[in-house]
């Protein structure tokens, strides 16, 4: 079993968060949509490891759905 | 509207009809498909008398199948049929995918030389049904215009009830297999169903007969320009014509959709408003991936559209049923000849079955690609579309139809696990790969063809086996040469390696080195033998 890292890991976490926002400014939600499949397409690619990106997958599907 | 000329075949009543009595047939078959025509003529060519039954008097209306895998050329060959459709088939191995009116990923089925027969041939399913019809040997009773209307059966025999222009009869078989198509009479008969989804996007085909420069590749598009929101794929087949096939989406309707007024217009807006053709022949589907939970019931085998049902997105519905029937031939001939038990049938499922999901799976990833069902699955789908020309990574996610392959039957009970080490060549269970060989006169062959329909051994520079079987040598004092290593890298072979292989040309066992005892064991067990009969009836083919 691989264990997500889940502790800090992205250097000024408040900049990339806003980059990430920003990066959708001004988009509809299906071209948001687009980018964001891009982004975990490109991201997952670079991970490369599929054990990872199951754990990753089955994280994100866990938590409760909530609004 | 089609330049084929349907042959029609007579009616001619059976012996059964004219009151004489039939003794029980060791298997008829029903439905004269590519998959029954298949099993006809492999078991007729075993020597096994069989009846073949149709309801129809041609072959297959319109326009259906066109791909056939290498494997499909191989099963084909194996028959010495595979020749003529090649020579009339449209050869191909490159695949185009476009996205817009750009190429966003290319692929090609076969890169390397050294196998007799082609990636894949493209031939309308009449003219391979019509050769196959010519080439059923004397031991096939092919009826014409005989509809199974009933069908049931003991624990002895099979009885089947017959329905002719000179009205009914009953005939009986020890087997019977089911190649009667999706909607077989004798799955409803039986009161049997299938277990998988439908989906519900329509698609339009059309064949059209026209003089075309386009290359020799299949052409697939996502959201052309003259064809906006669907997609579109061009395939060239025999006789200059052509397969259009258009995404329609889950509403079109398929009355009107299938008006030449409808589909005239489609046609220009992608060949451009100068192109001449005629439209072959044009039909709406939908399809559905599917198969029956198991596909012996008793006596009774299911095969092909009978048993299971795919998308057209990867070529393997007639592909593999005609694997099905590959793996089954052999089996029912070596029980009615004596040389295994009933329980040999029985992995007809433990392979086919697993073989039917690795096909369904293929054809549902690549339909759920073609038609995404959601706004999210849609939103990757245009991701990968869009990352894939300049992204390498994205191209291998472009899924337009993942293309018939033959399955390997990893876990079957038929099979001897590897005790020795190899790195490569095929596993047991696994379909045997081609390569060129050389006679000690210095014929060239083709190793496939050597191997044969019976169990055989292929050695490798070592002296024959002690066993019966027959033996394909290469290297050592009177066997075929390896001119260019294709085989020896192909079957990771070193002196003394040997390869036990099935009638249908998958691995049954391997070994580095292997004894007259050892071959035994393994061929027993590919014969499913009773573990306790393994060492005191040895039973070799001939
Ligand atoms: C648009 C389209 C494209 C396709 N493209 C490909 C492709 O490129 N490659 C590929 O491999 N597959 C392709 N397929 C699938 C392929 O056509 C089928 O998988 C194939 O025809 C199955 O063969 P079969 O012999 O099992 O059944 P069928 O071809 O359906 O034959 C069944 C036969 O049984 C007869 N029959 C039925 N009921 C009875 C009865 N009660 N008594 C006696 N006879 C009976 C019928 O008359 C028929 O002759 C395509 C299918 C479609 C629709």
């Amino acid at each position: 079993m691989v264990t997500l890292n889940l502790a800090p890991n992205i250097p000024d976490p408040d900049g990339f968060y806003e980059r990430l926002i920003e990066a959708h400014r001004g988009l509809s939600d299906a071209d948001s949509a687009l980018l964001n499949a891009r982004l975990i397409l490109l991201l997952a690619n670079q991970i490369g490891d599929r054990a990872i990106l199951d754990a990753a997958l089955e994280k994100a599907a866990s938590l409760p759905i909530e609004r | 509207m089609s330049s084929f000329d349907y042959p029609t075949y007579p009616y001619r009543p059976a012996p059964e009809q004219l009151g004489e009595t039939a003794p029980t047939s060791p298997v008829i078959v029903i439905g004269a498909g590519p998959v029954g025509l298949t099993i006809a003529i492999d078991l007729g060519q075993r020597g096994i008398p069989v009846i073949l039954l149709d309801d129809d008097d041609t072959v297959s209306h319109g326009s259906r199948a066109i791909c056939w895998s290498k494997r499909t050329l191989e099963i084909v060959d194996r028959l010495r049929l595979a020749e003529p459709l090649v020579e009339r088939g449209i050869n191909w191995r490159v695949g185009r995918v476009f996205r817009n009116d750009r190429e966003v990923y290319r692929f090609d089925l076969l890169p390397e030389a050294g196998h007799k027969l082609p990636a894949f041939i493209n031939l309308q399913q009449y003219h391979v049904e019509q050769a196959l019809i010519e080439a059923t040997p004397e031991t096939v009773d092919l009826r014409f215009r005989h509809k199974v209307v009933a069908i049931c059966q003991d624990a002895d025999r099979v009885e089947l009830t017959v329905e002719t222009p000179d009205g009914r009869y009953t005939t009986k078989a020890r087997y019977v297999v089911a190649a009667d198509g999706a909607h077989s009479t004798t799955r409803a008969a039986l009161g049997l169903s299938f277990e998988g989804r439908v989906f519900d996007e329509r698609f339009l085909i059309a064949d059209v007969k026209m003089k075309a420069d386009f290359p020799t590749e299949r052409w697939f598009w996502f959201d052309p320009p003259f064809h906006r929101g669907g997609s579109t794929l061009l395939h060239r087949q025999a006789d200059d014509i052509w397969r259009i096939d258009f995404q329609l989406g889950p509403d079109a309707d398929p009355q009107s959709e299938r008006r030449p007024d409808r589909v005239l217009p489609r046609l220009k807006a992608m060949l451009g408003p100068k192109a001449e053709f005629d439209l072959e022949w044009v039909s709406i589907y939908t399809f559905r991936c599917r198969r029956m939970r198991r596909f012996r019931h008793g006596r009774i085998f299911f095969a092909g559209d009978s048993a299971h049902q795919v998308s057209p997105f990867g070529a393997r519905g007639g592909n593999g049923g005609i694997q099905d029937v590959d793996n089954l031939a052999w089996k029912l001939a070596a029980v009615l000849g004596g040389q295994a038990s009933d329980r040999l049938l029985d992995s007809y499922d433990d392979e086919r079955v697993p073989a039917t999901d690795e096909n369904i799976l293929n054809s549902t990833r690549s339909t759920d690609f073609i038609t995404p069902k959601t706004a999210t699955s849609r939103a990757f789908r245009d991701a990968v579309l869009s990352l894939a020309e300049d992204a390498p990574f994205a191209r291998a996610l472009v899924n337009s139809g993942r293309l018939s392959t033959p399955h390997s039957y990893a876990d079957s009970p038929l099979s001897t696990p590897d005790s020795d080490a190899f790195t490569g060549g095929p596993p047991p269970g696994a379909p045997c790969p081609d390569a060129p060989i050389t006679g000690p006169d210095g014929v060239s062959a083709w190793l496939l063809n050597q191997l044969g329909g019976d169990f055989a051994l292929l050695v490798f520079e070592a002296d024959p086996v002690d066993t019966d079987l027959r033996q394909v040598r290469i290297g050592g004092t009177g066997g075929w040469t390896d001119p260019e290593g294709l085989a020896a890298g192909r079957y990771d072979l070193r002196p003394g390696t040997c390869y036990l292989i099935r009638p249908d040309q998958h691995v049954a066992a391997r070994w580095r080195y292997a004894d007259g005892a050892t071959v035994r064991r393994a061929l027993h067990r590919a014969r499913a033998a009773e573990h306790s009969t393994i060492e005191t009836a040895p039973m070799e083919a001939r």
